[in-house]
């Protein structure tokens, strides 16, 4: 028979006991306990979210870049709502009685229980108003938030922007609610988590005519707001201001790198845009503006735009060289016009020939970097130009290009560095060399870099062979210590003996004989070490390009200019760099007359008058 | 034919049904307060929750019907095609199905939603009946174990993937089924250590596991030995094992975690116990020590499992439910809203209509997982005490109809129905009062929700059908 009938007294006893123990709780928390009920004869209660203020914004040296102003959220909960006085309340804020209704009716929708947004940012005037006379309009209350407030116009792309989350965020990060604000960009966004501080809940008993009565169980299940974490940027405030200035009415970027630490001094993108316009409820508005302006002022170019990097490429090609020892300091390589093979040519410029390395990178001779990437490349030890390429382009990576750099600055691109695969593809295996690839050598053909990562390639040099990841966070005042992936020195591949060699020709490119190739970036007791660069650019005029750093010998800052459709390096880029470094070493401007030549210079209306005589 | 069907209405459990039509009726009365406003007045109004179960409700009683119609034989004889066509609903809605509250466990047809995990209980209990009365089950077999775990567990594994946690947990309510049915205790008490262990292994630090197991194993030693003087040459063994491996770590400084020292003191001086209790034939040491490292190998996987294997939205939920992160405009704050309203109901409640803290600034799931909160406000702990009573009456007259079948299908499936509705009624209404864990399943025919409430009613009334046919059942 059934041998463990016994077992459903257990059952039962097991029911009848919890039973027991439900009801007994539910008499200590309905009869017993009468905390609860004082809450709950006429009173309400309503919940204050805490929202805590933003952190603020320092650049380097520590002076203020972005604050909080304060801005009044008009709230209301439909199901408190009782008959009012509508058109003195439409005037006060200033609303019409349509738009009343049709809010009122959003909210109903939303919820009858829950507050919901009535009327976003008041002006502190309105809302001194509307505080008097609050008490008459019962379901309504004001939440305080603050906005972001800009001391100047500048760095819109780094500093990034904050917005209100959509309901995608809410969903996948619950600690964000509706109408809560979020970095969106920039600083903003990287920095999120330290900026917005923690949101605090204050419970309220509030009486029938809506005024706050005291806490809800004397603040036993409030908790406090916990204001944003301060930051301080590696950012120079008077550089960034002064480069922004220097690029008016040209499109490209400057980026400029402390090569001892990695921190980012300056990252200029023009056009650029006022950080002011992307707040609070113009935001939308201006936001679209930008985004319709046919000079993509949205577009981060410093991060986010890739160029061929022109003749500064030279830097790298010389270098992968003398690693590979297929180059020597006194190699020495004739040119004729340019490097000739079958019935085509690389063009060159007129200068001194035969030239070994550092005369080499002063002149900037095509030739020479030819036959320095074909030995590279076709060096014999290797059984294929497909080996001596993955060989090359380990180098090339090695110095952050091709990659993205996992710098603290959420949308930067990784470029492009061209692998075999992509030959194989488009020549098929075996069928391309270091002919088909030459124009790489002068970094031009497939290469694509970001003006941070040529800044980066730069600091490295400066640095004889490592470098920082870039970076734009100096400090948070929350923490000890920035990301520590921002304190490791990364090496290239290249032996660090070799660094001075090609620094001596970049040191000529600047001080050498006439015929160098950027005297025009010349200062007064400093030695720049520079290279300039020209991108062909098959939609127009060419990129002019310039790396520097200076001093020589311990450098303070490397840097890199892009000027789109600006010609020659040496014509807008090197002057522009020069300038850069003089206002960063020397605080002020010598050459009053280079600056001026730079600040008159219009590409960009200029090119648009062009087009128009077409 | 005739003469068969005159009986099943004559020989049905009027007493539950009577219960379950209370239930019902407490139920929508419920929904209808907790969603009432002024805006909108007709009980019929479908735009309404109310409107919307009186419609699920009508539905109900059709369902019945149909239940009633079907023959008796049809369960037991299409038990496993029933089992396996929902395990295909279940797959298939991780693929097909509409992801409401992060879970991805509905059906969409037009504006009709349905929850096919809701009625896999049904399913399962059919096919656990089955499988358990078919043949001579018995526990002691490992391969019908296996197949019950299998059973069970599959279910489990779906729902849990469909990250509906709550409706998964339900299924392990069947271990009342298995117990009554002849389950060994030691296999309860196996599965409850492996729960405490898990919780108590990410609550406290594994330091203070080790003593506590270790004190434990001893404790248990010294029941089964009794003698002073075994106990204090074990304790004296442990600690200068201990010692000698802490002093050796600090002299050669091997830069050990006290956790490891004293885990490598315990194996040493385990080795020098099991050596004198192997002379003195006290074989059960071996025992309590294998269960002694099981349990400290099983606390460190744990973490490992957590860690690593988890995803991190279930690393948060579980961490919820445990209470180990708070989140006080989370799931801790709707507890302590449910409490403030049930609380505010005192001893006879605000009456029907008249709750304020249910209605201004309540959780979101008022009508659904909270719906005792409006029960509680409203009518008091007269309300709350003749719900948990009528809920009383019903398990205990389930278990009452169970025990008096001939069929052993219909007993074991009656003690499904009871365990299924015990396990939702301890859980649902306990989160309300802050007792258990914050698990979203619905209180059985008081939730909104016309899955969770077909599925109860289709539960139910199938063992009330069985019940109607015991004289003709034999199995």
């Amino acid at each position: 028979m059934d041998i463990f009938k016994q077992r459903k007294y257990f059952i039962q006893i097991i029911i009848i006991l919890i039973s027991i123990i439900y009801i007994i709780r539910l008499f200590a928390l309905q009869v017993v306990d009468t905390s609860y009920k004082i809450s709950a004869s006429n009173n309400v209660l309503r919940h204050i979210t805490q929202y805590p203020a933003r952190g603020l914004v320092y650049d380097r040296n520590e002076e203020l870049l972005v604050y909080n102003q304060a801005a009044y959220d008009l709230m209301i909960v439909p199901r408190q709502l009782e008959a009012f006085d509508t058109t003195d309340f439409c005037n006060i804020i200033n609303i019409s009685k349509q738009q009343l209704i049709k809010e009122i009716n959003k909210a109903k929708k939303y919820s009858y229980f829950k507050p919901s947004l009535f009327l976003k940012q008041m002006s502190s005037v309105t809302y001194a108003k509307l505080q008097e006379k609050l008490y008459k309009y019962k379901g309504f209350f004001v939440q305080t938030r603050t906005l972001r407030k800009y001391t100047q116009k500048i760095a819109a792309h780094a500093l990034g922007y904050v917005g209100e989350v959509d309901e995608e965020i809410t969903k996948k990060k619950p600690y964000y609610k509706l109408g809560d604000y979020m970095g969106i960009s920039g600083i903003e966004k990287s920095y999120e988590k330290e900026l917005r501080g923690k949101k605090g809940v204050q419970i309220y008993l509030v009486d029938v005519h809506n005024r706050i009565k005291g806490n809800y169980k004397k603040g036993k299940y409030d908790t406090n707001a916990v204001a944003g974490a301060n930051i301080t940027t590696t950012l120079d405030a008077n550089l960034q201001e002064y480069g922004e200035k220097l690029m008016q009415n040209k499109k490209g970027s400057i980026v400029a790198i402390e090569p001892s630490t990695g921190e980012i001094l300056t990252m200029v993108t023009s056009p650029s845009y006022n950080p002011a316009l992307l707040v609070g409820r113009i935001r939308t508005k201006n936001y679209l503006n930008l985004l319709k302006d046919t000079l993509k002022p949205l577009f981060n170019r410093a991060v986010m735009a890739k160029y061929p990097p022109g003749s500064t490429f030279k830097i790298i090609t010389a270098l992968v060289g003398l690693q590979e020892k297929v180059l020597y300091k006194n190699t020495l390589y004739s040119c004729h016009g340019g490097y000739h093979y079958g019935r085509q040519i690389v063009g060159c410029h007129n200068h001194p020939s035969p030239l070994d390395l550092t005369h080499a990178i002063q002149y900037s001779c095509n030739a020479y970097f030819c036959n320095v990437y074909r030995s590279i490349i076709d060096n014999p030890e290797f059984t294929s130009a497909d080996e001596g390429f993955k060989v090359w382009r380990d180098y090339v990576t090695s110095f952050g290009l091709g990659n993205k750099l996992g710098t603290d600055f959420a949308n930067e691109l990784s470029g492009n560095i061209p692998t075999t695969k992509y030959y194989d593809k488009y020549y098929g295996h075996g069928h391309w060399s270091s002919l088909t690839t030459l124009s790489l050598s002068i970094g031009q053909g497939e290469l694509g870099i970001t003006p941070l990562q040529l800044a980066n390639m730069t600091s490295t040099v400066a640095n004889r062979g490592f470098y920082y990841t870039p970076h734009l966070i100096k400090k948070i005042s929350s923490k000890k210590n920035i990301d520590e992936k921002f304190l490791v020195q990364r090496y290239t591949k290249i032996d660090s003996s070799y660094f001075p060699i090609v620094i001596d020709g970049m040191e000529k490119v600047i001080n050498g004989e006439a015929g160098s190739t950027a005297r025009i970036a010349k200062i007064k007791d400093i030695i720049v070490c520079g290279k300039t660069g020209t991108a062909q650019n098959p939609h127009g005029d060419n990129h002019s390009i310039f790396i520097a750093f200076a001093p020589k010998d311990n450098p303070k800052i490397a840097i890199a200019v892009f000027i789109e459709n600006g010609g020659y390096g040496a014509r807008w880029a090197a002057p522009t760099a020069s300038l850069m470094i003089e206002k960063y070493l020397k605080k002020n401007i010598s050459r009053k007359w280079l600056e001026n030549y730079i600040l008159n210079c219009d590409l960009i209306n200029e090119q648009t008058q062009d087009k128009h005589m077409e | 034919m005739n003469k068969r069907k005159t009986n099943i209405w004559n020989n049905i459990d009027w007493i539950t049904v009577l219960l379950y039509i209370t239930l019902i009726i407490f139920g929508w009365l419920s929904i209808y307060s907790a969603v009432y406003n002024d805006g909108h007045q007709s009980i019929f109004d479908i735009t309404q929750r109310y409107g919307k179960q009186l419609l699920w409700i009508s539905a109900s009683f059709i369902l019945i019907l149909i239940v009633f119609l079907i023959d008796v034989k049809f369960y037991s004889l299409f038990a496993y095609f029933i089992y396996i066509a929902t395990i295909l609903l279940l797959i298939s809605v991780l693929f097909l199905g509409k992801e409401v509250h992060g879970a991805r466990s509905w059906f969409e047809i037009g504006n009709f939603r349905v929850q096919p995990s809701e009625f896999a209980k049904v399913a399962t209990s059919i096919v656990l009946a089955k499988y358990m009365s078919s043949y001579n089950q018995k526990f002691k077999k490992f391969k019908n174990l296996f197949t019950l775990a299998i059973i069970i567990l599959t279910p489990v594994v779906l729902i849990f993937l469909q990250n509906d946690t709550g409706s998964a947990l339900v299924y392990f309510a069947f271990i009342l089924v298995l117990y009554r049915e002849g389950l060994s205790i030691n296999y309860i008490f196996i599965g409850i250590l492996i729960a405490v262990l898990f919780i108590v292994s990410l609550l406290v630090d594994k330091l203070i596991i080790l003593f506590s197991i270790e004190i434990i194993a001893i404790i248990i030693f010294a029941f089964r030995n009794k003698k002073i003087k075994n106990i204090i040459i074990t304790l004296i063994t442990i600690s200068s094992a201990t010692f000698v491996v802490w002093g050796i770590n600090k002299i050669f400084s091997f830069n050990l975690s006290f956790y490891i020292v004293n885990l490598i003191g315990l194996t040493l001086s385990t080795i020098i116990l099991s050596i004198f209790a192997y002379w003195n034939k006290m074989n059960y040491i071996f025992i309590i020590l294998g269960i002694l490292y099981s349990s400290i190998l099983f606390t460190n996987s744990v973490g490992y499992f957590f860690n690593n294997i988890l995803e991190p939205h279930q690393q948060t939920r579980i961490n919820i439910l445990l209470g180990i992160k708070k989140d006080p405009l989370g799931t801790g704050y709707n507890v302590n809203q449910s409490k403030i309203a049930i609380g505010s109901g005192g001893f006879s409640g605000k009456g029907f209509l008249q709750g304020t803290q249910t209605k201004f600034n309540f959780v979101p799931e008022q009508s659904t997982d909270f719906i005792f909160c409006t029960i509680g406000e409203e009518s008091g702990f007269i309300g709350t005490s003749i719900v948990i009573l009528l809920f009383v009456s019903l398990l205990m007259r389930i278990i009452y109809l169970a025990e008096r079948q001939r069929s052993k299908f219909s007993r074991i499936y009656g003690y499904c129905v009871a365990s299924i509705i015990f396990f939702h009624f301890v859980i649902n209404i306990g989160m309300t009062i802050g007792i258990t864990p914050v698990i979203g399943i619905p209180l059985p025919f008081f939730s909104y929700g016309g899955s969770s409430l077909w599925a109860f009613t289709i539960l139910l009334f199938i063992f009330i059908r069985l019940d109607a046919s015991r004289l003709d059942l034999f199995a």
